[in-house]
């Protein structure tokens, strides 16, 4: 193994293909909750004792059901082919076990959709459903990009820009409060929790919901959370901006990571404001995970980048904590 | 390094090719409900109780879109409404009207199945009793799929789908409940109710109004009439020995 290509080009476009793959398995199931079409089809792991259901394509609800079960079976059968790819091709074992991780949370993932329908959609197993998708996004992200030709470089020549501590710390934060507040969204979306509040941007006409019950409660602390995200994705924005020369990508990063909040929160207001219509509905959760997987990356390429001085890599290669100081633009200073 | 890295991608293939080759449930399989039990000596009576039910606050069914199915559209080419204010000038229909209280000793379950059908992807009928260890015969009339999605609380919740014409399974519920919904989550508007009672005295209102619950033991009841989205109204009601007592419901609002 350890005479394999520096750089598979094969794999790394069908790792960033897989990635794009989960976003669009996450938009389909989205879309399940959506329409409510989550009992449409009542049997699992077959549908209507079948894989093939009759006439399952032109009815809008069973479409949306099947359709995510297909998806997700694709998806899984692509998270082994990579598995069985990286473990044959891929000589750092971390990324290997990457890999076997990705394929053990998508047949837990498959676990857990099955269990969901055939216990009525449990609050506790949907949150759950809706949780580990954006692990696995998580991972398959992070496998398309650790198997990428700029982060083999990078490993190779070990570049620290400057900016880079502030701008991984950022990011990582920004990470875990955007995954946080996905799973805030899937509890209030489990526990029928949408329309709790009814009006936007308002609360109950105020800025302070006149009293709480649970609905509320998780409906409004989803609410707050789009504010905390929002000033974490601006700090994480401006660190970005003070990014040493050779950058280009995680400024980029940061600028996506704006724009995305930004229609992220339209899209909440417009859930509410239509009363869940499917469309804002389905998006809107299509674009939390994009938002996660932007924030993903940019924690992941700003550590790459010297974002952790004084620690070890995966392979072990020791990062000199001076090298990130090194480059002629410090503007980025913490 | 190499074989422990061959036998986990082995692994990890063989785990997934389980998983998408399962066994899932036969959803086209009939289950075979338990026989009633035998029933005690029955408490013969020869009394009744009759009224109709009113309604006249002016509103009415709305029409129901069914472009979730195709074939749905197709059967009702003119169009199809809810079923929840049905009945004519000032009548109200489908209202469960049953004893609630007052009746003692044990009656015998119907032998007769009882027969909740998916026509024109609506339920029929779209309100209906049974007792409790009664079979129902749940059948799809269409040439679509339907699931059958029981939502009780205090009986076992159950979805099962039936994906083609004509098929049916039995089911029976093992204790009382007023109402039990069916939905089918295939064509959302498509929902039912069925009450489940210990006793065979109670009725459901037809379009007229009128309802009528014979073979009444006599005594003094509680009767209570229960509506989907009016809610519920009770009388005390004495029937005689032979004798037909009245108890009509009004479900306008007061004033």
């Amino acid at each position: 193994m350890t005479n394999a290509p520096f750089y598979q080009r094969g794999l790394h476009r069908f790792a960033v293909i897989l990635a794009c793959c989960v976003v669009f398995l996450i938009s389909a199931g989205a879309l399940v909750t959506s329409t409510g079409s989550g009992l449409s089809v009542p049997d699992w792991p077959l549908s209507y004792g079948s894989l093939n259901p009759p006439n399952w394509w032109t009815i809008s609800t069973v479409r949306a059901e099947h359709g995510h079960r297909l998806i997700a079976g694709t998806v899984a059968m692509m998270t082994v082919l990579l598995a069985v790819w990286v473990g044959v091709r891929e000589e750092r074992r971390w990324v290997r076990r990457l890999a076997y991780l990705a394929v053990a949370a998508v047949l837990t993932q498959a676990l857990l959709g099955g269990l969901t329908v055939l216990f009525f959609l449990p609050t506790p197993i949907s949150v759950s459903h809706a949780a580990l998708a954006e692990i696995f996004l998580c991972l398959t992200v992070t496998l398309a990009l650790v198997t990428s030709r700029w982060w083999r470089a990078a490993e190779r020549e070990r570049p620290a820009l400057a900016g880079s501590p502030e701008l991984f710390r950022a990011a990582r934060l920004t990470a875990i409060l955007v995954f946080a507040q996905i799973l805030l969204g899937a509890v209030m979306r489990h526990s029928g929790a949408g329309l709790a509040i009814p009006d936007f941007p308002l609360v109950f006409g105020g800025l302070f919901p006149p009293h709480l019950d649970f609905g509320i409660a998780v409906h409004y602390a989803h609410r707050l959370g789009a504010v905390v995200v929002t000033v974490a994705i601006v700090v994480t924005l401006i660190r970005s901006r003070r990014i040493g020369a050779g950058g280009a990508g995680l400024r980029l990063l940061g600028i996506a990571l704006a724009i995305l909040v930004a229609i992220q929160i339209s899209l909440g207001g417009a859930v509410v404001l239509t009363g869940k219509a499917t469309l804002p509905n389905t998006v809107h959760v299509a674009t939390g995970a994009t938002l996660l997987a932007t924030a993903v990356l940019t924690t992941l390429a700003s550590w790459r980048l010297g974002g952790r001085r004084d620690e070890r890599l995966p392979d072990g290669v020791l990062v000199p904590p001076q090298r990130a100081t090194a480059q002629p633009n410090t503007a980025g200073g913490a | 390094m190499r074989k422990y890295r061959f036998w986990m991608i082995c692994v990890l293939a063989v785990s997934l090719f389980g998983v998408a080759c399962g066994g899932g449930e036969e959803a086209a399989a009939p289950e075979r409900a338990a026989a009633p039990e035998p029933a005690p000596a029955p408490a013969a009576g020869s009394g009744g109780i009759t009224g109709v039910i009113t309604y006249a606050n002016g509103d009415a069914d709305t029409a129901i879109s069914m472009d979730a199915d195709p074939v749905c559209v197709g059967l009702n080419a003119e169009g199809a409404e809810t079923q929840t204010i049905t009945g004519a000038e000032g009548k109200l229909a489908n209202v469960f009207v049953y004893i609630k209280s007052g009746l003692s000793g044990s009656f015998p379950v119907s032998a007769e199945a009882a027969v909740l059908d998916q026509q024109g992807c609506m339920y029929a009928p779209h309100v209906s009793g049974v007792q409790v260890g009664q079979t129902v015969v749940i059948r799809n009339s269409d040439p679509t799929l339907h699931n059958v999605h029981a939502l009780p609380t205090v009986n076992a919740e159950f979805n099962k789908g039936q994906p083609f014409q004509n098929m049916e399974f039995e089911h029976t519920f093992d204790k009382s409940e007023v109402m039990v919904r069916f939905k089918c989550d295939v064509h959302p508007w498509m929902s039912s109710y069925m009450g489940v009672v210990e006793h065979p005295f109670f009725a459901v209102s037809a379009d007229d109004g009128s309802y009528a619950i014979d073979g009444v033991p006599a005594g003094t009841y509680t009767v209570e009439a229960w509506h989907e989205t009016l809610g519920t109204q009770t009388m005390e009601v004495t029937v005689g020995d032979s004798a037909v007592a009245a108890a009509s419901f009004d479900f306008a609002p007061a004033g």
